[in-house]
């Protein structure tokens, strides 16, 4: 590998690559480089442009404001609001997904055929393209303002079914098959050899999970009408004064920054469970 | 396709397939009915009794210019997206892919977007291009270009393209360098030790052989552009000016929440229904395919 790397990977070629390379990651990480400094700097130098390109003195005073006391609803507040509805979602995914998963690989059943084409066809239907009669749907169960109306509609697709199925298809059939004839029952299999092998799957898509939880905009901008419920990524936008008012926009950028971060570090600290999970949810 | 071996029981299956089939039934084919049934109707303007009309809100609809403009600008914006970011990605992975030392590190600092919800990739791209304080407009200004996304159209459409082109470039990036790094390095040296250069060799192995990342890629983003981007139409542009970059989701919302037409608003839904269950089919006939050769 380092051998045959060295033809192709030498000299000038590998020079130019890393400038542009360092070009590339300049261009793709400024917006939150900048999303940072506006967060440490007063709104009179934001008003003045062109603003600062390094830290100002005033990011405890943004943070505490946000964190604290915010526009509508303090930051600390929407942020549990957030944690518990992406939490929520990746959990309650992955828990009906392994056991409908397991149902439609491990029994042969009537009607089986018929529930798979049930749940797969929800397979890549955003809640985007159905909200009003979901919306509807949510109202008459007296789900608004609620997590369980946050997260329920979003539970709704079968990715993470599709996703343990593929898995389950590629475990050897001996495992089963000694399981059986030792006489263990299904739901003992299930837990005892299914699950602890299924542990890298589970927490690889646990994180895409989670961060698809956490960044959903749309569905809490319906369903929560009352400041105190919600969630972060869509207060932001309920931030931004209505008519002409200036945005207070070093409070909105320590927001966005706070609403970022959690889902930062479980990519960058996560990175290899990360990757695994994106590659095998799109396979 | 089937496993061979499996477990016998008359009820279990039933029980372990409850929680999915509740959940799915109560708020994916309930909704999913209702926008049928509420599609065929048209509420009075006090919202107490509605008027059977049968398919009369699709003929209006197929007939509202706004609509069809709406499909149309749907159809640049998608494209545009998938164009932009699956560019930059290949030309990123393909740098990163010939660097040995720091790779890590590029790849670390370039998955950062893919965490960024649509909406906060909106705020910070609004952000720049403000055309009042925004950096970026400023520095134009000093150029002699008078930037405003408020007024021009054009400029609206380019900001929400790139703000979501950029939410994107970490998922191509890493699925393209994935791609390259599965290519032979001996295929890429035999070509090398014949005489080839670095754009020879690009076009005629690396290109090909990445063709099945790159058609991959092509359709996740136009499926992603189609309806993972309101946040970004939402808080940069809410649809404006004069509805040009009001794409069909943004529609849906619009017609549904704000202007509260919900006949016409569930007749829009049918028709994104039907499109993803096409879409839904192909895909998945696709997936069976790729994962069985």
């Amino acid at each position: 590998m380092a051998a045959s790397g060295m033809v192709i990977k030498r000299g000038k070629s590998s020079w130019l690559s890393h400038i542009g390379m360092i070009i590339g990651v300049i261009i793709v990480c400024f917006p939150i480089y900048l999303a940072f400094i506006t967060s440490t700097i007063t709104p009179e130098q934001v008003a003045h442009p062109p603003m600062p390109l390094l830290p100002g003195d005033q990011l405890l005073h943004n943070y505490q404001q946000a964190f604290f006391s915010g526009i509508n609803a303090p930051v600390w507040k929407m942020l549990v609001n957030s944690l518990v509805m992406a939490m929520g979602i990746a959990v309650g995914k992955i828990m009906i997904s392994l056991l409908s998963a397991f149902a439609i690989v491990y029994f042969r059943f009537p009607l089986r055929k018929t529930f798979f084409w049930l749940i797969f066809l929800t397979l890549m239907l955003p809640v985007e393209v159905r909200i009003v009669p979901t919306y509807e749907v949510i109202a008459n169960f007296g789900m608004l303002n609620s997590y369980s109306g946050l997260i329920l509609p979003l539970v709704a697709s079968a990715t993470a079914t599709f996703l343990f199925r593929q898995f389950f298809m590629t475990i050897p059939n001996e495992l089963a098959e000694a399981a059986r004839v030792d006489g263990a029952s299904p739901m003992r299999f299930f837990w005892d050899i299914l699950l602890p092998m299924s542990r890298t799957n589970i927490a690889a898509l646990f994180v895409i999970l989670f961060i698809y939880g956490w960044n959903q905009y749309l569905w809490p901008l319906l369903i929560t009408t009352k400041p105190e419920m919600n969630t972060i990524v869509m207060g932001i936008k309920q931030m931004f004064p209505v008519g002409g008012e200036v945005p207070d926009w070093p409070l909105i950028m320590a927001t966005s920054i706070l609403a970022m971060l959690p889902p930062i570090l479980v990519v960058v600290c996560m990175q290899k469970l990360f990757i695994k999970g994106l590659v095998d949810s799109e396979k | 396709m089937d496993k061979q071996v499996t477990f016998n029981n008359r009820y279990l299956p039933y029980f372990l397939l409850i929680p999915q089939v509740l959940i799915t039934a109560i708020f994916f084919f309930w909704p999913a009915g209702q926008a049928v049934y509420q599609s065929a109707y048209i509420p009075d303007p006090f919202g107490l009794k509605s008027q059977y009309v049968g398919l009369e809100n699709f003929r209006f609809l197929l007939n509202d210019p706004y609509y069809l403009a709406s499909f149309k600008t749907t159809a640049l914006f998608s494209c545009l997206v998938t164009a932009v970011s699956v560019g930059a990605a290949l030309w990123l992975a393909v740098m990163a892919d010939r660097i040995i030392k720091g790779a890590t590190a590029y790849r670390t600092l370039l998955i950062w977007p893919y965490a960024v919800a649509p909406a906060i990739a909106g705020v910070l791209w609004l952000f720049m291009f403000n055309p009042r304080i925004g950096l970026v407009s400023w520095y134009l200004g000093l150029l002699g270009y008078d930037w405003n996304h408020v007024l021009n159209d054009n400029e609206a459409m380019g900001l929400v393209v790139v703000a979501s082109a950029w939410n994107r470039i970490s998922y191509n990036f890493l699925f393209f360098l994935a791609g390259l790094q599965a290519i032979p390095r001996s295929v890429i040296e035999a070509a090398a030790i014949d005489g080839a250069h670095f754009w020879k060799r690009f076009w005629t192995i690396v290109i090909p052989l990445l063709s099945p990342t790159t058609f991959f890629l092509l359709v996740v983003n136009i499926v992603y552009a189609f309806f993972e981007t309101f946040g970004v139409i939402h808080t940069i542009t809410a649809g404006g000016p004069q509805q040009t970059t009001t794409i069909l989701v943004y529609k849906v919302y619009a017609d549904g929440f704000v202007g509260q037409d919900l006949g016409s608003s569930a007749a829009q839904s049918v028709i994104l229904l039907l499109l993803v269950g096409i879409l839904t089919i192909v895909q998945f006939r696709f997936i069976e395919k790729r994962v069985h050769y």
